[in-house]
């Protein structure tokens, strides 16, 4: 299996939160914390765009480099967890993230700095698969539960993908090349590879559905 | 001069003495996901414990994003 990857379509993200929800509600999350969020860039102009953002659980991960507890693990699937019995919540991972995903709750341990917090592809993290203590410390485990991340998988318009990361880039590349673009949308050989591979021809599928 | 290349040359032996600065995490070992959880959430399809089974579900779960193609699913 490749590593678990998100994927957000601007083309079709409504900026609606309902990614935001679902994270929220599915793992509990206190007021002032956002594992995810909705980003829109020009706001209000013609051709404005939202993506959804989160932990990108990267394969090169900074906040595991500048740890100073050595918390962050990866597990094999590319998700990026860690122990919040070993954070001591200095903040260097805040800091070393492009994406803004660590979060630091204002209550419970260490009060208005708490041990961090930040989206878990919903795979909980080192306690127990399913028990009290992993959702109270992490949130739903849903992998486990052989289901995907709850953001993805409530996307109204199915902008945000999670998943194996071949499944969401072969899906993805899929609606590129129906759009009738390809290999000139920036970035698209180094996270996509050639766009002729992968995926059936989109002509194909359109019969069919 | 011998004597200031002896001590150099002494305290380039004692610098391979020093001993590592990096304490071992204290991280818990994580449980795969495949294993399953005790939940009645658990989704139909597939078997706690089996691992090629947890992956053909999980994969099966990200096509059915895919509105495109013909082997989408809804979800159960």
């Amino acid at each position: 299996m490749a590593r678990m990857k998100f994927i957000c379509d601007s083309e079709r993200c409504i900026e609606c939160n309902g990614c935001v929800t679902a994270c929220k509600s599915e793992h509990d999350i206190p007021w002032g914390v956002n594992r995810r969020r909705v980003v829109t860039l020009n706001d209000g102009q013609p051709g404005e765009r939202s993506i959804s953002v989160a932990c990108m659980h990267c394969s090169d991960a900074p906040c595991m480099a500048v740890c100073p507890v050595d918390c962050f693990y990866r597990t094999e699937e590319g998700v990026v967890l860690h122990d919040k019995d070993v954070c001591i919540g200095c903040g260097y991972c805040s800091y070393a993230c492009p994406f803004g995903a660590p979060q630091f709750p204002s209550t419970g341990t260490f009060g208005m700095r708490g041990k961090m917090d930040k989206c878990t592809f919903c795979a909980g993290g080192p306690e127990a698969n399913g028990s009290q203590a992993e959702f109270e410390k992490y949130g739903r485990n849903r992998l486990s539960e052989g289901k995907l991340p709850a953001c993805a998988e409530m996307c109204s318009t199915k902008a945000l993908l999670g998943g194996d990361g071949d499944e969401v880039a072969d899906i993805f590349r899929t609606r590129v090349l129906s759009r009738g673009k390809s290999s000139e949308v920036w970035g698209w050989g180094t996270a996509y590879g050639k766009p002729t591979s992968g995926a059936p021809k989109p002509e194909e599928k359109a019969t069919k559905s | 001069m011998k004597v200031i290349l002896s001590v150099m040359a002494l305290l380039l032996a004692l610098a391979a003495c020093e001993r590592t600065q990096t304490a071992p995490s204290a991280r818990k070992p994580d449980a795969e996901p495949w294993v399953g959880a005790a939940t009645p959430f658990t989704a139909p399809g597939w078997k706690p414990g089996d691992q090629a089974s947890w992956e053909s579900q999980i994969r099966n779960r990200a096509a059915s994003q895919n509105e495109y193609a013909s082997h989408a699913r809804p979800r159960e």
